[in-house]
């Protein structure tokens, strides 16, 4: 479905993405996992058109949406749940889900869709007035994800959603993302510090290295890996 | 029925208006002016609330667009020879007025491509400077009566010209703000990225808010060449888009009706301080300090709630 090759991503003089390559099948769970600064965000950034890619390709359901701009490749298909939440502070939890949902025009279909979500986050239901800013962590990172899947992405992308969350509510975060992907046959692509929880629930893992893949394999195979183990599972 | 309720204020405010304008002859010409200069600050302010308010685009050039605006009817009103009163006078204002306000927003538009690249203090900056280049630029136009100003311009504003307008500017603001197209404004300040990682063309956005309240300003500023009947470049200077701002960050970034009540307020309160003549803008200086402490939480929060006005704002609460 999403296939990568060779991407190189600068920020100014600094190399961000030293030529990666991977590959996303449809309805898997991939996860991207690594150190900070490995360019594990940046990957996703280039993905969905906010970070310049210098080389290399980008191509989505045999399309190349390598630096298209966000608002297309969001049209193509992929939806993007940005790290650090990114929710819409002033506007309702209502208005943050009906801008996911920008670029569709079918108003029933979108109504639908969000009752649907709040039966996956009900918590967001109860706040469903408030400011987005006033919501907790968990709670903007519950609306986050809810955001990017109201664009109904075949693609979604998430940047650490484990983020600055208590850790019971990083359990049902993880829980609530493999419900997405088996109901709603979402392929998502998933970059993460917490790479035990990571691992679990994914199909297939890539680990990321100062800009480079160092490491990939399905993901049971990953979490059993020496190397992976000492790294970023602490045993 | 509810998504009517806005035409119908829109149609009765006009009818308000034009009832208003049996009464103005029997309004001591004082208190006039200073009612048309309300309304005038009212449509500078509402549109460059559209501009900092909505899209968050900090701009401090709001006055050069007016200057654009004003001097672009007045050439227009001036070279048709028009008289008051007549009945050719109410189309070719009309007519006057839109072209200021399509020339305006032709320099929104030269403005609006460089906010692209600039954020924050680096584009209230550049907005300064571009509305001081309008200034300097017309001030060096002879046809345009340089420094001299532009003088036997038609006195054509009244209170329908000027009130139809906000009835208008306000039912298009409103109904833009509160549709999902215009959500996308509000989206766009809050997180530029979050925004076009749901699909919003950040860009259009943002030059669609310069070019929009450029119009609005240029709109104002014919109303106010044909209330003044005479201009001249210093009118447009940097005070004059400071006023503005003022008046958008009192009434709270976003909040159409806060920016309203506050550009009334402001247009008063020098008047209202003229008895005690040098002591004036010291008191207004204080004043507006005493409003900023009072309401402080409400820079950033608050938007198009009246009940807001009154609420403590989030930050404090």
């Amino acid at each position: 479905m999403l296939e990568i090759r060779n991407l190189h991503v600068h920020y100014g003089a600094v190399k961000a993405l030293k030529g990666i390559s991977l590959a996303v099948g449809s309805g898997q769970i991939v996860a991207l996992i690594g150190a900070n600064g490995a360019g594990k965000s940046t990957s996703l950034r280039a993905i969905s058109g906010i970070a310049d890619v210098s080389s290399g390709e980008i191509i989505f359901d045999g399309i190349d949406i390598t630096n298209k701009p966000p608002h297309v490749i969001v049209f193509a298909g992929i939806s993007h749940a940005p790290e650090g939440r990114m929710i819409f502070a002033n506007l309702t939890t209502r208005e943050n889900l009906e801008m996911g949902a920008y670029l569709r025009k079918d108003k029933g279909e979108i109504r639908k869709d969000i009752e649907y979500l709040f039966s996956i986050f009900p918590k967001l239901k109860e706040r469903i007035n408030q400011p987005g800013g006033k919501l907790s962590g968990g709670e903007q990172q519950m609306l986050a994800i809810g955001r990017a899947l109201l664009a109904r992405p075949k693609l979604l992308l998430l940047d650490e959603p484990s983020l600055g969350i208590a850790p019971i509510l990083v359990k049902t975060i993880f829980q609530k993302i493999v419900e997405i992907n088996k109901e709603l046959q979402t392929t998502i692509l998933l970059v993460e510090q917490n790479a035990h929880m990571a691992l679990s629930i994914a199909d297939y893992g890539y680990v990321m290295e100062t800009g480079e893949i160092r490491l990939h394999a399905p993901a049971s195979e990953l979490a059993q890996n020496e190397e992976v183990k000492k790294a970023y599972l602490g045993m | 029925m509810k998504c009517h309720l806005p035409k119908l204020y829109l149609l009765l405010s006009l009818i308000l208006c034009g009832i208003i304008l049996i009464f103005e002859k029997n309004i001591s010409p004082y208190y006039y002016q200073v009612i048309v200069y309300i309304g005038i600050n009212i449509i500078l302010a509402s549109s460059l609330n559209i501009i900092n308010g909505f899209a968050g685009q900090f701009s401090l050039g709001h006055a050069g667009f007016m200057a654009a605006g004003a001097y672009t009817s007045a050439v227009i009103t001036s070279s048709m020879h028009i008289s008051p009163g007549s009945l050719a006078s109410y189309p070719a204002f009309l007519f006057s007025l839109i072209c200021a306000g399509i020339i305006a927003s032709l320099f929104g538009l030269m403005v609006g491509i460089p906010s692209l690249r600039l954020k924050g203090d680096y584009l209230a900056i550049t907005t300064l400077g571009f509305g001081e280049i309008i200034r300097v630029i017309i001030q060096n136009l002879d046809f345009l009566g340089a420094a001299r100003g532009f003088t036997g311009i038609a006195k054509l504003s009244d209170f329908f010209w000027v009130f139809g307008i906000i009835s208008i500017l306000i039912f298009l603001v409103y109904n833009l703000i509160n549709s999902t197209y215009g959500k996308g404004f509000l989206a766009v300040r809050d997180d530029e990225i979050a925004a076009s990682a749901v699909g919003i063309d950040v860009t259009r956005y943002k030059v669609i808010a310069f070019v929009f309240g450029a119009f609005f300003a240029g709109i104002a500023g014919g109303l106010y060449a044909h209330f003044v009947t005479y201009i001249n470049p210093s009118q447009f200077g940097f005070l004059r888009s400071f006023e503005i701002v003022v008046m958008v960050v009192v009434g709270g970034m976003g909040n159409i009706i806060g920016v309203i009540i506050s550009a009334a307020i402001l247009t008063i309160l020098p008047e209202a301080l003229r008895s005690i003549a040098q002591y004036r803008m010291v008191i207004y200086a204080l004043l507006l300090v005493i409003i900023m402490l009072l309401r402080e939480g409400e820079f950033l929060g608050g938007r198009f709630n009246i009940k807001r006005l009154w609420k403590k704002s989030p930050a404090e609460t």
